[in-house]
């Protein structure tokens, strides 16, 4: 230790400049949803199959699970952004559970009644693969410009702050998804959707733990 | 008991008053601010590290993660769970440091024995390979020399190096590419 901690108090005190504190973890959560929700809806109008969603729309099971998805998305986001500071509650990690629940329950009793109704098919991956193809690119933009959001406050524990965004990220393009899925979800489908997010939680988690500071900080900002 | 309270309190605002003052720039506040919050971090940083110098170094990492971070701290919160959330992160972060160091070091008293198993001295060797280049590193020029003993043998990060040197990263990253290259140059033709 070349310094003592009285000569890094000074260095520091030397070096203070102004800062922009940053907004309240909920409102940035707001403003991060609102522009995506401002590009999304643009996307959405523009190439959604709205003769296909219209038909599946009719199904109870499809609204609820994309209240599911959607609250799924929002909450994990929020946790996110409270998880990043550190003097906020692990406990916030627990937020996106109940909605995640109703996705997964809504998914999974749509699987099982396809596969009571209808023939085994949905047991082929088919188009599934598109599904996955669809969420994991629609996770990219998405979670980089959360990543970017998220390292403002340079998170302390980086892990739960990116399995959140990455959750938050996954549920919101699988929210999305609907708009453009001209099937009903098969058990392969639910199997694909949770592939997707648990990729896109894992990634980001990852990232955020890439890009999380050093454990000794540099002197900067 | 209502006194400890209302001390409490007291230091809890007069912190949070010095937060904010220090995140609008004041310098002096910083500074107050910093030295007031300096024991209690020590008081945490030694329930995991018995070691003054070991606890030393945690404060000192928690002092500039303070200072980092420092835009996020919302003044309306009380600043003592904010350092010593912060305070505890960085006493585990150092405890996985030492543990992870801990494992791939060994204690050998009897180092200078030879084994009879030819690859067991290899690690001898090894040892008695650092001396020469103790003796190379020490010939190299000065910002060389300090950016090889920050960035390789005190296995910080470039950001770190920095901030203890002083210099730049991108200094650092060229003078240890240089150190690198005279030491391989140095020590393969056996000067």
């Amino acid at each position: 230790m070349a310094e003592t901690t009285d000569q890094l108090i000074e260095r520091l005190a030397a070096s203070v400049r102004p800062v922009r504190r940053l907004r309240p973890p909920l409102r940035r959560a707001a403003l991060w949803l609102l522009a995506v929700a401002a590009i999304a809806s643009a996307a959405i109008a523009a190439f959604a199959d709205w003769h296909g969603f219209a038909q599946r729309a009719q199904d109870p099971r499809l609204i609820n699970e994309m209240i599911g998805t959607l609250a799924t998305g929002i909450a994990a986001v929020v946790a996110a952004f409270h998880l990043s500071l550190p003097d906020r509650s692990r406990q916030w990690l627990l937020l996106p559970l109940p909605p995640l629940m109703l996705w997964l329950a809504s998914s999974g009793y749509g699987c099982y009644r396809h596969w009571l109704i209808a023939e085994p098919s949905g047991w082929e991956l088919g188009e599934s693969t598109q599904c996955l193809r669809f969420i994991l690119a629609a996770s990219v933009p998405l979670g980089a410009s959360l990543l970017i959001a998220l390292r403002r406050a340079r998170p302390l524990t980086p892990l739960p702050v990116g399995a959140a965004g990455g959750l938050g990220v996954g549920a919101l393009a699988a929210f999305a998804l609907q708009f453009f899925h001209p099937f009903d979800v098969t058990v392969i489908d639910l199997g694909v959707h949770v592939i997707a997010v648990a990729l896109v939680v894992s990634a980001a988690s990852a990232a955020q733990r890439l890009a999380a500071p050093e454990p000794r900080l540099a002197l900067s900002s | 008991m209502l006194a400890v309270t209302s001390d409490r309190e007291e230091t809890e605002r007069r912190w949070s008053g010095l937060m904010a003052a220090a995140q609008d720039g004041d310098r002096h506040a910083y500074e107050r601010l910093l030295r007031e919050i300096a024991p209690f971090v020590r008081a945490i940083a030694r329930r995991r590290h018995a070691a003054a110098d070991r606890a030393e170094e945690v404060v000192q990492e928690v002092l500039l993660t303070i200072h980092r971070t420092r835009h996020a701290y919302d003044p309306t919160r009380p600043l003592s769970h904010w350092v010593a959330v912060i305070a505890q992160r960085r006493s585990i972060d150092a405890l996985r440091r030492r543990t992870r160091r801990d494992a791939v070091e060994i204690s050998d008293p009897v180092a200078y024995e030879t084994f009879a198993d030819p690859t067991a001295n290899k690690r001898l060797e090894a040892y008695a390979a650092t001396e020469g280049l103790s003796e190379a590193v020490a010939a190299l020029p000065p910002q060389q020399r300090e950016a090889i003993e920050l960035l390789k043998l005190g296995e910080m990060s470039l950001a770190e190096a920095s901030a203890r040197s002083g210099r730049s990263i991108a200094a650092l990253k060229v003078n240890v590419h240089r150190a690198v290259k005279s030491l391989r140059k140095r020590l393969a033709g056996g000067e």
